[in-house]
């Protein structure tokens, strides 16, 4: 009580600076955490032997690929904390936690327990052997599923755009358009895939043809219901400043429509994955799709594994560009609607 | 008459309607809105279109916009008959509806550009967001502007065509009270300082008195010419002017609104 103002005053400083350092503190506990659950996992992986008829060669290298993790993510939040960013960090931290525990709990029950039935259930040390021992046919498959998804894609949505526009503008267009786009359009795609092996020359074009159909349909169908939308007074207004169809069409019906074709990209994309995968199963000699077939047939399941490992960081890494993509293309929407 | 001076008059078109009629098919059951309506409008003139709401007031402007074509009768701008839109007739319509994916600055550029003029008269776009007062809101998004700040913005898109006849339709219907006063007298000088022939459609009677120089009362649905009163006060007008009270004592009686005044 006997303090003079003075004191006050300067002691204030020193709390708020041990606030501070309790923050910084307490917001390096989730990375921490992360550190130490990966750098568990290793240990856990090196220092647990293996139950012996497991027999897997890449133990010691998938102990030292978690201890590498753990090191990663320790200097992103060194980084981070040193300059920008820590909140990226501290937000994926309880996910790279859980993961780490994730692997621990699967490395235990596979390779060291042995609770899991064999082949089905292989450790995580073996899928990374497969993709390791194997990564020549599996690169050559990533390439080439991408390059049939990547073409069918667009050629669909190509396709599809321009027809949802011709109908959502064109009275003649909806007219012969709509009726076969009622018809054929609920049809999946994949239905086509015995007509479309026999007519195409090559199985490629053929799938290219399926993965085309599959990603056209809601693309168009939502191209055109965004055509349709487009607010009357928008026309209104170009028309009095003297704009003509061609404007009409290329800087008021599709800007106005954009939101809506994005809707029925994402759609038309997730389709095209499905369509992917069944062309390969069954008909294309290369891919993704028919190295998880193939892997499946010489009960290799790692590879299988690996390959859907494979096949899931494509499909998510092609959302996730699409994504970028839209908020490029449609940042004006920002402050009208939430993403 | 109540003009802009005679100086502008050359910039102002001079538009005629000639009994014109129109109606719409609802239902096969013909509705008709305007009935036999007759009014000519002097180059450079401020007139008003007072009537009760869904008396057919803005399918007139419509008309005389060229976005839809009458029943019966004649529209002529300048002796000439009105075929369909054209940019020397603009309309600002009650809501703004700009663009939301365009930037103010490009909003504006909208009709510069729809005629291939946009290369040649860019600095034109920036002078129309002086005039209106947006000159610094060039590059925002039309969600970020307010009510006032969007109809402003719209006002601009139509002066960069540099209009011989501005159509305007309750534009300042949308605003707050405080707003639309301030946005009056803009209106009022630049229609002052442009010279081209204003058409007003409103049903704010001192919006009507305030502006125009002849304002004319049209009935209830099907619409026809009810009153004419011509308004001479010089300008700027004004709002305490007795004669404007005495006005609107006329105009409301024409309303039939009369016993309460």
């Amino acid at each position: 009580m006997s303090s003079s103002a003075a004191d006050e005053v300067s002691s204030r400083p020193r709390a708020a600076s041990g606030f501070a350092a309790s923050v910084a503190a307490r917001s390096l506990l989730g990375p921490s955490a992360a550190v130490a659950a990966w750098l568990g996992a290793a240990l856990l992986t090196a220092f647990w032997p293996d139950k012996p008829d497991g027999d897997w060669g890449y133990t010691g290298d998938f102990a030292a690929l978690c201890a590498v993790v753990a090191l990663v993510v320790a200097l992103a939040a060194i980084a981070a904390a040193r300059f920008a960013g820590m909140r990226r960090v501290r937000r994926a931290a309880p996910w790279l936690s859980a993961l780490a525990l994730f692997i621990a709990g699967w490395e235990t029950v596979t390779a060291k327990l042995g609770w899991l039935p064999l082949p089905f259930f292989p450790p995580p040390q073996a899928i990374l052997e497969a993709l390791i021992d194997d990564w020549a046919r599996l690169g050559q498959g990533t390439i080439a599923s991408f390059r049939l998804l990547a073409t069918g894609y667009l050629v669909g949505a190509a396709v599809g755009f321009a027809a949802g526009v011709a109908i959502g503008w064109s009275r003649l267009a909806a007219y012969w358009i709509h009726p076969v786009l009622r018809f054929i359009g609920p049809l999946p795609a994949t239905a086509w895939l015995p007509f479309a092996f026999f007519v195409f020359p090559s199985s490629f074009s053929a799938s290219i043809f399926l993965i085309a159909l599959a990603t056209g349909f809601p693309v168009t169908v939502l191209t055109w219901s965004g055509v349709a939308g487009v607010s009357g007074a928008y026309y209104d207004i170009a028309r009095t400043l003297g704009a003509s169809q061609r404007f009409l069409v290329l800087k008021v019906a599709i800007p106005a429509a954009m939101p809506y074709v994005f809707v029925g990209l994402f759609m038309g994309l997730a389709n095209s994955f499905a369509v992917l995968v069944v062309a390969e199963m069954l008909g294309v000699k290369a891919g993704l799709g028919w190295y998880l077939q193939w892997a499946q047939g010489w009960a290799a399941y790692a590879n299988m594994y690996a390959a859907l490992l494979i096949m899931a960081c494509l499909c998510s890494g092609l959302i996730t560009l699409l994504f970028r993509l839209r908020d490029r293309l449609l940042s004006w929407q920002k402050g009208l609607v939430r993403w | 008459m109540v003009a802009a001076g005679d100086d502008h008059s050359d910039r102002g078109a001079a538009l005629t309607i000639r009994e014109v009629s129109h109606r719409f098919d609802l239902d096969r059951q013909p509705l008709p809105v305007l009935d036999r309506i007759s009014l000519h409008i002097g180059r450079g003139e401020f007139v008003a279109l007072l009537g009760p709401s869904g008396c057919g007031k803005s399918t007139l402007l419509r008309l005389v916009a060229g976005l839809d074509m009458p029943s019966a009768g004649h529209l002529l701008v300048e002796d000439e008959g009105i075929a369909g839109p054209d940019p020397s007739r603009v309309v600002v319509f009650q809501d703004p509806t700009l663009y939301p994916w365009r930037t103010v600055w490009r909003n504006v550029a909208l009709g510069l550009e729809a005629r291939g003029l946009l290369r040649m008269h860019r600095a034109r776009v920036a002078d129309a967001l002086r005039l209106v007062g947006l000159a610094g809101f060039a590059n925002a998004y039309p969600h970020q502007l307010s009510g006032g700040m969007a109809q402003r913005a719209a006002l601009a898109r139509a002066l960069v065509n540099d209009p011989k006849l501005l159509i305007l339709d309750e534009p300042l219907g949308q605003l707050d009270s405080l707003t639309r006063l301030t946005m009056q007298g803009e209106l009022v000088s630049l229609w002052q300082r442009a010279g081209f022939t204003a058409l007003l459609v409103t049903h704010d009677v001192e919006e009507a008195l305030f502006l125009a120089g002849r304002v004319i009362v049209l009935s209830e649905r099907p619409a026809h010419v009810r009153a004419e009163i011509v308004n001479e006060l010089p300008y700027p007008r004004h709002r305490g002017d007795p004669h404007l009270a005495e006005l609107r004592h006329q105009v409301f009686a024409h309303l039939g609104l009369d016993a309460g005044w």
